[in-house]
């Protein structure tokens, strides 16, 4: 059984289909990526997959649930998270704050306990600040657990959302460009930290636009083009695939 | 039975073509800055009131009219130069705030010059009742819906027809992209001001014969006026005029048929219902978060 | 202990102002101030966690003021029930009526919400006002003297201690709040709706949740306001009230406890003072909404401590 499974997903805007008929599975515990140029649909394919836009026609299963149109709170409950291209950071709060958000889930959140601080509110609180610092830590924002969100570097924010991500305990993590604006030892770093997260089991899900990374690190490889599907397979086959070298490749160069 | 609904449907136009006028003016402010203009009810007193001292010094009418009418337009123009432009980056609650501290603002000023007494002005061509069909019709009424609908189709044509009004439109759309096609937004800004100011003041000026005015009566027409637009769906001036008319008529229907001590509530409750079916509104367009 | 006391810092301050401030309060007109500045806290504390840290405006919150006002003194005065009884009954049909509310309006954003919560503010305001034989119409009506296990507070002396400690309390569980899980999702979804939504946050039912709080926040101060003033009339819940209440907030200072409470006061004392220039008070009161939104936009409090840090790191 996929973990995911999207079938014959359309999403369109005001007449202009954004994915068109767009079927395909992913396998758990292993790294995906999808590419394609820019406009092709990825970030949309991740808003309708993680219940931000609810889709034109087609259904999408997660864990053989149907899912299409579910509120992404739900969502995450089920397992899903996500991080975005364009960032959607708490920045009225503390770095280790945003963390703790994400691990909203799995705390008590009653509100006479809340009213009251109850010692075992308190109590959970301290571990859930410390389990927070140690996922910065794990994604390589340790310089940061005392630092505002708001005075942060763009590439710690990025790794600051996967964190956050991570603190809901998913089976499956959707990241959106996790590289894009970061230098190469930056990005490197994200590397890395990609790859220890699929050692733990997470299915991880990645639209991204550095080709070295993509095929560094995917198991499988999805590429979009006008919101259908190009060519699916592994970084090998990708590569030695004509449309794919004449649609998108060949024009990175 | 015929007499009395026609009455009440004569008296729901009459007020109905005010809040139009206020809610159109909510609406061309909304479109040109995202600002809702709290002190929109006050364009109208100040209108009202200051012909009626015009008038009281010995200016003649019309020129009272257009002095009066001038009068606001340059208020509006201050507190979009003054109270808005210094607070565009601002956020919804920020510039709610503002508009709200502009209406209380211009009503102390009101009272400070006017005092707290009810002013009316005489009727513009006398009170003998007309007759239509079994139902009295005041002549002021007739001066009020006549104005009211010249108004909106001076209105219509010019953001329509002329250059000033399609750039305005512009802005309203993608304020960045027309800035880029050298729309000047800052005039905009100011123009919708001064526009929404000439609509409140000759709303005002026309109904104080029928309704009165005094330092605060601005309060509850804002209010219906801001209703009227939400209603409509906001920022959009056919649905703003045709909320108004609906709003003017189900509230007189509803205080001659139901309770007049609940008038004032109908107008909220329907907005409520409204806004809980259709958030947008009835003529407003769905919004979606972009990520 | 230590923890407790860099925790508790605020409240702790402010402890020692009420305790202190007596020494300055000269006649039972300052004491009737200081009162109403306190119970006008307890509110602004309570709209605060709605606006300042979920980022959600309520033009209507006078009226659950009111109704809170309304029913101890109906409860106490017509049907005779005990303070306590008629306070915590207020409170709990109040949270209610705030729950049927909010379910529906709260998915409304920006200026829709503020028209949605004007609305059922003025709704209300105007059936207090009609219903004339349940709550004695534009003339008002008298609570009952608060009295709890036989000691009636009489003099302003006693209502000064019994809403300084209202107000501790109320400060007191509004911080707990905002440091929980339940304070990180609301300014969490105030901060990033989308974020807050996608890692697993509930974003309305926490609206619903807050507005819940702190209309009941408003209803339990206006219970003690109805015992302390000698009329309760309709005037305390109009639009102008809920636009005082927003004002104390976001001149005080959003998404900061103790700015509410100088907001608060701040407010209250300014018609006191202005008492000299009572023609010119709207205008002031209006230039200073204005003046405030466009020079320090986040608040007294949160401006000056902002400028305070630093000078403190060069």
């Amino acid at each position: 059984m996929s973990l995911l499974k999207v079938t014959n997903l359309t999403k369109s805007f005001g007449g202009v289909s954004a994915i068109r008929d767009l079927s395909f599975s992913i396998e758990a515990g292993t790294i995906h990526s999808i590419i394609g140029p820019n406009g092709a649909g990825k970030t949309t394919l991740f808003n309708l997959i993680t219940g931000v836009y609810t889709p034109s026609s087609g259904a999408v299963r997660f864990n053989d649930r149907e899912i299409g149109g579910v509120e992404p709170h739900k969502l995450a409950e089920l397992g899903m998270n996500r991080t975005f291209q364009n960032l959607q950071i708490f920045h009225n709060m503390s770095a280790v704050e945003n963390v703790m958000v994400g691990a909203h889930l799995h705390l008590q959140k009653g509100l006479l306990q809340s009213l009251l601080r109850l010692p075992s509110l308190a109590r959970s609180e301290r571990q859930t600040r410390d389990h927070c610092w140690e996922l910065m830590d794990f994604v390589g924002l340790a310089q940061y657990r005392h630092a505002e969100a708001n005075a942060m570097s763009y590439g710690a924010l990025k790794r600051l959302e996967i964190a956050r991500a991570l603190a809901a305990k998913p089976k499956l993590l959707l990241l959106d460009e996790p590289a894009a604006g970061l230098n190469d030892t930056e990005t490197r770093e994200v590397d890395e930290v990609i790859k220890r997260i699929a050692a733990q089991g997470i299915t991880v899900v990645l639209v991204e636009h550095d080709m070295k990374m993509v095929m560094g690190i995917s198991d499988h490889i999805l590429v979009l083009d006008y919101g259908a599907k190009l060519a699916e397979g592994t970084p090998a086959e990708i590569r030695s695939n004509p449309d794919v070298i004449a649609a998108y490749l060949g024009t990175v160069g | 039975m015929i007499e009395s609904m026609i009455q009440y449907m004569l008296a729901g136009l009459t007020s109905g073509a005010i809040y139009a006028l206020v809610g159109l003016g909510f609406s061309i402010i909304y479109n040109a800055s995202h600002v809702i203009n709290f002190a929109q009810g006050e364009f109208i007193v100040i209108g009202g009131i200051s012909t009626v001292a015009l008038l009281a010094a010995g200016v003649p009418l019309p020129l009272a009219i257009v002095l009066a009418t001038l009068v606001t337009m340059l208020v509006g123009l201050a507190l979009a130069k003054f109270a808005i432009q210094p607070a565009r980056d601002a956020d919804v609650v920020a510039l709610i705030i503002i508009t709200i501290g502009a209406s209380i603002f211009l009503r102390g000023v009101v009272q400070l010059v006017f005092g707290k007494d009810i002013h009316s002005l005489p009727a513009f061509s006398g009170e003998t009742p007309l007759n239509l069909m079994g139902a009295t019709l005041m002549p002021q009424s007739l001066w009020v819906m006549g104005v009211s609908s010249a108004l909106i189709v001076v209105i219509a044509w010019f953001f329509n027809a002329t250059l000033a009004g399609k750039a305005m439109l512009a802005t309203a759309y993608n304020a960045l992209a027309a800035r880029l096609m050298g729309v000047n937004t800052k005039w905009v800004l100011l123009s919708s001001f001064a526009l929404s100011a000439l609509l409140g003041a000759v709303g005002g000026i026309v109904v104080t014969p029928i309704t009165f005015v005094s330092y605060e009566s601005g309060i509850m027409l804002g209010l219906k006026g801001f209703s009227a637009a939400v209603l409509g769906g906001l920022g959009n001036g056919i649905g703003a005029v045709a909320g108004g008319l609906i709003l003017g008529i189900v509230e007189a229907l509803s205080a001659g048929y139901l309770s007049s001590a609940y008038k004032d509530a109908i107008a909220f409750i329907i907005i409520l219902v409204v806004l809980v079916l259709r958030p947008n509104g009835l003529f407003g367009k769905k919004g979606i978060d972009r990520v | 202990m230590n923890a407790i006391l860099q925790r508790h810092r605020g409240l702790i301050i402010l402890a020692a102002l009420i305790a202190l401030l007596p020494l300055a309060l000269r006649n039972d007109y300052h004491y009737d101030v200081a009162i109403n500045a306190g119970l006008n806290a307890i509110v602004v504390v309570g709209l605060n966690l709605l606006i300042g840290y979920a980022g959600q405006i309520s033009l209507g919150h006078a009226a659950f003021f009111g109704l809170g006002a309304y029913a101890s003194a109906i409860l106490t005065s017509t049907y005779g029930w005990p303070v306590l009884g008629a306070m915590a009954m207020g409170t709990v049909i109040v949270g209610i009526l705030a729950y049927v509310i909010a379910r529906p309006i709260l998915r409304l954003k920006g200026h829709y919400l503020a028209m949605a919560t004007l609305g059922i503010g003025v709704i209300i305001s105007i059936v207090l006002n009609t219903e004339a034989q349940v709550t004695g119409g534009p003339d008002g009506m008298s609570a009952a003297p608060f009295t709890i296990l036989g000691y009636t507070f009489a003099s302003e002396q006693s209502w000064y201690w019994l809403v300084g400690g209202s107000l501790l309390l109320a400060v007191w569980l509004a911080s707990n709040l905002i440091d929980s899980p339940i304070g990180r999702a609301l300014r969490a979804l105030h901060g990033a709706e989308v974020g807050a939504r996608v890692v697993g946050i509930d974003t309305t039912s926490y609206k619903v949740l807050i507005f819940v709080v702190s209309a009941m926040f408003a209803s339990f101060a206006g219970s003690l306001f109805a015992h302390h003033t000698p009329t309760v009339t309709p005037s305390i819940l109009g639009f102008t009230k809920s636009v005082e209440f927003v004002v104390m907030a976001v001149f005080g200072g959003m998404a900061s406890t103790m700015g509410s409470v100088l907001g608060a006061v701040i407010m209250t004392l300014l018609p006191n003072a202005l008492a000299a220039f009572e023609d010119f008070e709207p205008i002031i009161l209006g230039g200073i909404m204005m003046g405030t939104m466009i020079f320090m936009p986040k608040g007294l409090v949160p401006t000056i401590a902002k400028k305070l840090r630093r000078k403190e790191a060069p």
